[in-house]
């Protein structure tokens, strides 16, 4: 008798989803990939350049909308899957909308959200005109204009690093890794689009762990003239003129330090993403204390869950970029694989 | 300026505030700086607004300022408190109602303690019984009376006789809002809008019909800071953080700083005569002070209370080209004598007059 084609459930269609979906479609496994946006694709949607060499985001869409144009593929969209139970061998996932999915197998891989900058109330996102994220700098870069909210170009932006991450007054103790690098690429992309400006960044540490990302970091100084304080800024407010006023302590000079501003960029970090932590509370699965899921192995089992037929990819674990997010998705695959092949 | 974002903000730090029945604790320092503000809160309440407001001539100091001077130990403070509240609890009273400031972040900082720390409850009980053989209950809310002004701040404007209108010009006053620090930047949870954005005194502002100035140093300490103030060779620290405030405030030309904290209300009014005094600079409009007024002063003003009654003389910047703005006719002769006709002492070197 034919043995029936496995089938694995792929919770979150962003970057590590669609690598995942992929991977086991090649191996002629049956996917069902359930994405919670109207399309697969997950924050890399929305970025327009990636670092370190500031390749087009569209470069790695195009490959991971090619991964998962396969006949074993079935994509869900507008949906999340809520919850995971077990009957026998069978793995069965509630989905958003009260519809089931029985499969051999679940990856979650249900991503992360941006940090919400308004909790940073200090900063006034949402009430300083002239305040934006990473985020929202990158919309901008999409529509190749960097302009304040009069639609005048900023002569002086800031970026601010570390907004949500490394802080413990807003229960994040975690560095969300990227952020660094992000505002190297992103400041040197002010620059290029705005020479006449002035650009400044304020961190915490500078933490270039990637390769090329050192290089990129150097080139922001000898190039593009990127000015780096090493300070946490405390808070911003505006002036008469609607400019903002940073204050913040330039830790190297060994002073406190206040600076005009057209534009304020925060780099906002990463944490568990709310459907991933509904996820998570509804099945049983272990969360860190940095709110990711608590994989059950740091070293050689990060993508085990430590529930039978439920793995992990991903930065449902922890933040990573993706280049680590691909290769951690391939290491979930091979792990979900080896269990359907030993039951 | 986006008002959506602060009012995003501000739904999120909303606390409760009783509609009635307040067991009032008096500031040491309010009471000779601005003799009137007590008075006026209490006539408010009793007469306007027909609440109940019990007070026990038996409540002291809360010792805060030498708990923050470092000579009050933290278990003392907490007995004396523990103590008024046993007064509140002898006299039926659940609802405290704090004047000042720096109890008020006192008092926060101790429930904040006993919720997280239970033994040291227990421990305040047991000092407290073994001191006073008195017991006592955890109040059920302790409100700043700037949270009770703001509570009634509508109720207020709906009796106004005068509003924070230009009478000539019809535009709403400029008005810079201080919060004491203590009041929310310790817990932001127990202000009305929290740390960054308070809307304790905003409310009443905009009720009022004044506009209020978002100014770059708007969050900075006024410079009292007990040890900058306290510890004499520090002064200048005070001056300077003062100073610093007036500094960014004076391009939005205020017509009237108001305060919510004992304290910051002293300073920024004596401070302005200082600096006079130092250099020769004012810092408000036509080369006036600015004047600075405790929010139930500028409820008294709304609500036609005589200015000199409530002792609006004895701020070093004095308040009559606010009172002409608003149309208030106060005779600058009267403002020196008593009821009987004798006459007060005056200060000398007063600003605008």
């Amino acid at each position: 008798m034919k043995e029936k084609r496995k089938h694995v459930i792929v919770a979150g269609g962003g970057v590590a989803g669609m690598e995942a979906a992929g991977s086991l479609a090649e191996m002629g496994i049956r996917v069902t990939l359930v994405e919670k946006g109207e399309d697969p694709g997950g924050h890399l949607l929305q970025w327009h350049a990636l670092f370190p060499g500031r390749r087009p985001a569209e470069e790695v869409r195009k490959y991971l909308r090619k991964r998962i144009a396969h006949e074993n593929i079935n994509v869900i969209t507008r949906t999340t899957v809520e919850k995971i139970r077990h009957h026998g061998h069978e793995v069965i996932a509630d989905l958003s909308g009260g519809k089931q999915e029985r499969a051999d197998a679940v990856i979650v891989a249900t991503g992360f959200d941006l940090f919400d900058a308004h909790r940073k109330e200090e900063y006034g996102y949402g009430i300083y005109d002239n305040v934006i994220t990473s985020a929202d700098l990158e919309d901008m870069f999409n529509r190749k204009k960097v302009a304040r909210a009069d639609g005048s170009p900023p002569s002086r932006i800031g970026f601010i690093h570390c907004v949500g991450s490394r802080d413990e007054k807003v229960n994040n103790n975690h560095c969300s890794k990227v952020c660094c690098v992000t505002a190297v690429k992103q400041a040197i992309e002010v620059r290029k689009l705005l020479p006449e400006s002035e650009v400044f960044c304020f961190y915490m540490d500078m933490r270039m762990f990637g390769p090329y990302y050192e290089e990129l970091y150097r080139e922001s100084q000898e190039v593009h003239n990127v000015n780096y304080i090493r300070g946490k800024v405390s808070e911003a407010s505006v002036n008469i003129n609607n400019r903002l006023v940073i204050k913040v302590e330039d830790t190297l000079a060994g002073r406190p330090l206040k600076m005009e501003l057209d534009l304020m960029v925060l780099m906002v970090g990463m944490e568990m993403s709310k459907p991933g932590t509904r996820l998570a509370e509804a099945s049983g699965l272990n969360t860190g204390i940095n709110r990711f899921l608590e994989s059950a192995d740091h070293h050689y089992g990060s993508n085990l869950s430590g529930v039978a037929g439920i793995f992990y990819a991903g930065t449902c674990t922890a933040p990573m970029n993706i280049t680590d997010t691909i290769s951690h998705s391939r290491a979930a695959v091979e792990e979900t694989v080896r269990y359907l092949g030993g039951r | 300026m986006k008002l959506e974002g602060k009012k995003r903000i501000w739904a999120e730090y909303q606390k409760e505030i009783p509609d009635d029945h307040f067991f009032y604790v008096r500031s040491c320092i309010r009471q000779t700086f601005f003799a009137g503000s007590e008075q006026v809160f209490l006539k408010i309440l009793r007469d306007d607004l027909g609440k109940d407001v019990f007070e026990d001539p038996r409540h002291t100091t809360c010792t805060g300022i030498g708990y923050h001077g470092d000579v009050v130990p933290f278990e003392t403070i907490q007995t004396v408190v523990a103590r008024h509240f046993a007064l509140a609890t002898e006299a039926g009273y659940r609802h405290i109602a704090i004047s000042c400031v720096t109890s008020f972040g006192i008092y926060s900082e101790i429930l904040e303690t006993w919720k997280h720390f239970p033994e040291t409850l227990a421990r305040t009980r047991e000092d407290l019984y073994k001191a006073t053989g008195r017991t006592f209950e955890v109040p059920e809310t302790i409100s700043h009376t700037s949270d009770i002004i703001y509570k009634f701040r509508d109720e207020i404007a709906r009796k106004a006789k005068y509003n924070l209108v230009d009478i000539k010009t019809g535009k709403p006053l400029k008005v810079v809002e201080h919060i004491g620090c203590h009041y929310s930047k310790m817990f932001p949870k127990y202000g009305v809008g929290g740390a960054e954005f308070p809307h304790v005194l905003i409310g009443m502002i905009e009720a009022w019909g004044g506009d209020v100035i978002d100014y770059p140093e708007r969050r900075h300490c006024c410079g009292f800071g007990f040890r900058q103030y306290l510890v004499q060779a520090n002064r200048g620290y005070s001056l300077f953080a003062s100073r610093k405030k007036f500094e960014s405030m004076e391009p939005y030309q205020p017509d009237l700083i108001m305060a919510n904290c004992p304290g910051c209300t002293m300073f920024m009014d004596r401070w302005q005569y200082t600096i006079k005094e130092i250099d020769g600079i004012t810092y408000g409009a036509d080369g006036h002070g600015i004047p600075v007024l405790t929010y139930e002063e500028v409820a008294g003003l709304v609500l036609g209370y005589d200015p000199w009654d409530m002792g609006l003389q004895y701020h070093n910047v004095q308040s009559l080209p606010l009172l002409a703005r608003m149309g208030i006719k106060a005779d600058p002769a009267r403002r020196f004598l008593a009821k009987d006709g004798t006459r007060l002492p005056e200060p000398a070197n007063l600003i605008n007059g």
